[in-house]
């Protein structure tokens, strides 16, 4: 297993007290060379006042979606931070108690909307298990392919959004272009953008159609261009190196306390991930490498979530090239629906057909605890079957609700400014966090 | 500068190659290791372990919790320092006892091990918090407390997260706890907009705020009372 | 351009009064996104190259509700966030236009459970419903221009066109109770069937 650290020579100029990276903004002068400055001397607080309550949200545009903090604020100074969520509580766990297994991946999809195909394979996987079948290895592949296009799908928005957070508006269009052809991509295959319902318990919705693949891969051509344009347009800049290098910093072991996970704890310098750790989908066959940064603060957790583009893009490589040919679906006559032409024709497919329907799978009575690397961190999907044809408990592990969790200890000592990039850094989606 | 990662995942069993599990039996199967170690030092908390498609369950008293999980995050031999959910699990059968269940992962062993307790009907649902343990279980503890209504006890802010502080209907994910709520449509709509979203501060973030005399009469009137004014 | 004959009380001034006005809104549309959840990405997508809401004059998203003329409310609405979206909508100012976008804001959609407003029309008046879960950025599109045909045909001398609705004092609804079962369940007794058990 190859993993690697990124580097982030960048801009620390030396380290404070604590052994983080001195935050210290640079400066590229007319002529293109970098100059660094010397931090700003602390100020001494001269003036005695009251601190101040702000409220940011929930309808705020840095907030990213429906996220609510109540900020007590010492002049600029962020002493507490406090959290609120719920506002997009929407009850999935209740409605997947009264679905039947197929009849619950929509709802997956807009859980964490930004990242649909990644959520839906998640749930086969768990619900398959439950069920005690494997699916084909084409479907695998499949698979792999959703779940690294989607994986660079959120990691777009987050890139856009967080662009625009910290002041740079072009990006976001660069990355929504980038999108588009994702969306496209997933709608040549399953006939939706966004809320994709790829696959099924067993298997895929839909096979890909002819020529799918050369859209892919001239997408996984391209796509590293953008990247590397985002990058040189950013990741040197000196007012986005000033507004993200130091601020929010955990350490590992803060980070694993916290329950972080994915881009958020590697960032910290713990190399956990679920692909490599606890693999699924055959990941342990792939060749990749985990970014992980050494401070965890904001910048790092920019540097490791462009690397992992970078790595989506490998992966996807070695999918592409290695895409069997065969069936996408278990031959299992209870979880995947037989052919039209044959439901209609032949009494025993017509039996099956009207069982699944009506009724649904039975799984044997059991649970079942899946996770699956999503870009947001640990996706758990934890099922507790009674024998039913549907779950007794439907639990998502929501990565980002954890990872939220600790942006009081992030936040507080900072600015009020630096609470925007922080909450950037989280990656967070509210569908998720409020289920 | 280029610095090792701080904490490696299977550092403490190098020899394990993680690979995609496959053709899990239903039942059975190897367990945990730490399931006996479990059992041979907790032998009164100790319940019954359980591998079912691969995963071991041990089950334990639910008044011994927090000293399990955190005999399972110091020790050496252990060294699950992940928490990665807390929930619970109500059968539809209402005579099965209310489980309250913990997903730990080892990161430097790369194992999984989940705990369950379970909490008779007949008291209150109880069980002690982990969060001296694990910060990350503050959040999921709320969570599971507001949508069950189980008291994690030694939680430092054990409120309501996910519904509103004076939601009436009850705790949502129970069974006996209809789909689309107790009340009806214009009835929950109706309680939603009376509240006012100026009362959705807590506590500690009034006892900052100068503006407490420009709050609703009501809300002062329930603040003099003593009564949270929620979320 | 909208062909409007003008009816008999109203001069000619008014009337191309009217036209002028009118243009000049329906072609400056300041949004204000309300985006809670799916759709708030496709409506990103709306504003982004590809599909560039700019073109409508919505080149200006405004994320304070005083400097917008329209809620596009983007996502599905629970309980908890309805006397926010309730509160902006009262900080508009008039003129105000809304737009339901997906099937969640405008009927609840598949969130027919505890916790989602089923239908923002509960909470505030719609002018335009999208359906679509969520829609995609040329149903958006054509929301908006449905909006912006609805913004031509309306008249100065309409005064009841710009008061303001006055919620309930005791029940802060817009709509009698029954009528918001009724439109939140319209079939009827498949709650009971639900409430019944599994």
């Amino acid at each position: 297993m190859s993993k690697r650290t990124v580097e982030v020579t960048l801009a620390t100029s030396g380290l404070d007290a604590e052994g983080r990276p001195q935050r210290s903004p640079l400066v590229v002068n007319e002529g293109g060379r970098v100059t660094t400055l010397e931090p700003m001397p602390a100020l001494e607080p001269e003036l005695e006042g009251e601190h101040m309550l702000i409220n940011i949200g929930p309808q705020h545009p840095a907030t990213h979606g429906v996220l609510r903090l109540v900020l007590e604020l010492d002049g600029e100074t962020v002493v507490r931070c406090i959290p609120h969520v719920g506002y997009l509580h929407c009850g999935f766990e209740k409605i997947g108690e009264y679905r039947q297994y197929n009849q619950i991946i929509p709802w997956t999809d807009r859980e964490d909307y930004l990242n649909s195909p990644g959520n839906n394979v998640a749930f086969s996987i768990g619900a398959e298990r439950l069920f005690g079948v494997e699916v084909p290895p084409r479907c695998t592949v499949l698979r792999v392919i959703a779940l690294e296009l989607s994986r660079i799908m959120s990691h777009l928005v987050w890139l856009g959004t967080t662009c625009i957070d910290i002041g740079a508006f072009t990006p976001f269009l660069w990355s929504f272009q980038e999108r588009e052809r994702i969306y496209t991509l997933f709608e040549q295959w399953i006939g939706a953008r966004l809320t994709t319902t790829l696959t099924r318990v067993g298997g895929m919705g839909a096979d890909i159609p002819d020529g799918w693949m050369d859209g892919l891969r001239d997408f996984i051509r391209t796509l590293p261009k953008t990247i590397a344009e985002v990058d040189r347009m950013v990741t040197r800049h000196g007012i986005w190196v000033g507004r993200t290098i130091g601020i929010g910093a955990l350490n590992a072991e803060e980070a694993l306390n916290y329950g972080l996970s994915g881009p958020m704890l590697r960032a910290s310098g713990v190399d956990y991930d679920v692909r490599k750790d606890f693999p699924y989908c055959d990941y342990e066959t792939y060749d990749f490498e985990v970014p992980v940064g050494t401070t965890g603060d904001v910048y790092d957790r920019f540097l490791v979530r462009m690397e992992e583009m970078r790595q989506s893009v490998r992966i996807l490589e070695q999918a592409v090239e290695r895409l069997p040919d065969g069936p996408v679906n278990v031959d299992d006559a209870r979880l995947i629906l037989p052919p039209k032409s044959k439901a209609t024709s032949e009494m025993e497919s017509m039996i099956h057909h009207f069982k699944q329907v009506m009724e649904g799978p039975r799984p044997p009575v059991g649970e079942t605890y899946v996770a699956v690397e999503s870009p947001k961190g640990e996706k758990g999907y934890y099922f507790v079957s009674d024998g039913t044809p549907k779950p007794v408990r439907w639990r998502i592990r929501p990565p980002s609700f954890v990872n939220l969790s600790a942006i009081p200890k992030m936040a507080e000592g900072h600015l009020l400014s630096d609470v925007i990039a922080i909450n950037a850094s989280i990656d967070i989606v509210m569908g998720e966090i409020d289920r | 500068m280029s610095t090792p990662a701080l904490v490696t995942a299977g550092s403490a069993a190098p020899d394990h190659v993680p690979v995609t599990p496959r053709n899990l039996p239903n039942r059975g199967g190897p367990a945990n290791p730490s399931a006996e170690r479990i059992r041979l030092r907790f032998s009164a908390a100790h319940v019954r372990t359980e591998v079912v498609w691969g995963e071991t369950t041990v089950y334990i008293q639910p008044a011994s919790a927090l000293e399990v999980v955190r005999y399972l995050h110091d020790d050496d031999a252990e060294q699950y320092d992940y928490l990665a959910d807390v929930t619970a699990v109500e059968y539809r059968d209402l005579e099965l006892p209310v489980q309250v269940v913990w997903h730990l992962r080892s990161i430097p062993y790369r194992r999984f091990l989940r705990l369950k307790a379970e909490l008779a009907r007949t008291a209150p649902l109880r069980v002690p918090s982990v969060w001296p343990v694990f910060k990350g279980a503050d959040w999921l503890e709320r969570e599971c407390y507001d949508m069950f209504g189980i008291l994690f006890e030694g939680h430092p802010d054990l409120r309501r997260i996910l519904m509103w502080e004076q939601y009436q209907e009850g705790y949502p994910l129970r069974k006996d706890f209809p789909l689309r709520g107790r009340f009806s449509r214009s009835e929950q709509l109706r309680q939603a907009l009376a509240a006012q979203p100026e009362t959705r501060y807590s506590m500690h973030e009034l006892s900052i705020a100068d503006a407490f005399e420009d709050l609703p009469a009501e809300m002062r009137q329930r603040l003099a009372r003593g009564q949270r004014p929620g979320e | 351009m909208v062909n409007i004959v003008p009816p008999s009380q109203e001069g000619w001034i008014t009337t191309r009064l009217d036209l002028l006005v009118n243009w000049a809104r329906a072609n400056s549309l300041w949004p204000m996104p309300f985006g809670t959840a799916c759709c708030a990405i496709e409506f990103m997508a709306s504003a982004a190259s590809k599909f560039d809401l700019a073109r409508f004059g919505m080149e200006r998203m405004s994320f304070s509700p005083r400097q917008a003329d329209v809620l596009i409310c983007a996502g599905r609405v629970p309980f908890k966030l309805a006397p926010v979206l309730r509160r902006i909508w009262q900080q508009m100012p008039q003129p105000k236009w809304s737009i339901s976008m997906g099937a969640c804001a405008s009927s609840g959609g598949m969130f027919d459970n505890y916790a989602v407003v089923q239908g923002i029309d509960t909470i505030i008046p719609v002018d335009v419903y999208v359906p679509g879960c969520p829609p995609r950025p040329e149903g958006l599109l054509y929301g908006i221009l449905m909006l912006q045909e609805k913004v031509k045909r309306e008249r100065l001398s309409d005064n009841r066109l710009r008061d303001e609705m006055e919620p309930d004092p005791s029940s802060k609804l817009y709509i009698p109770p029954p009528v918001i079962d009724e439109l939140s369940e319209p079939f009827g007794n498949s709650v009971h069937q639900t409430r019944s058990g599994l």
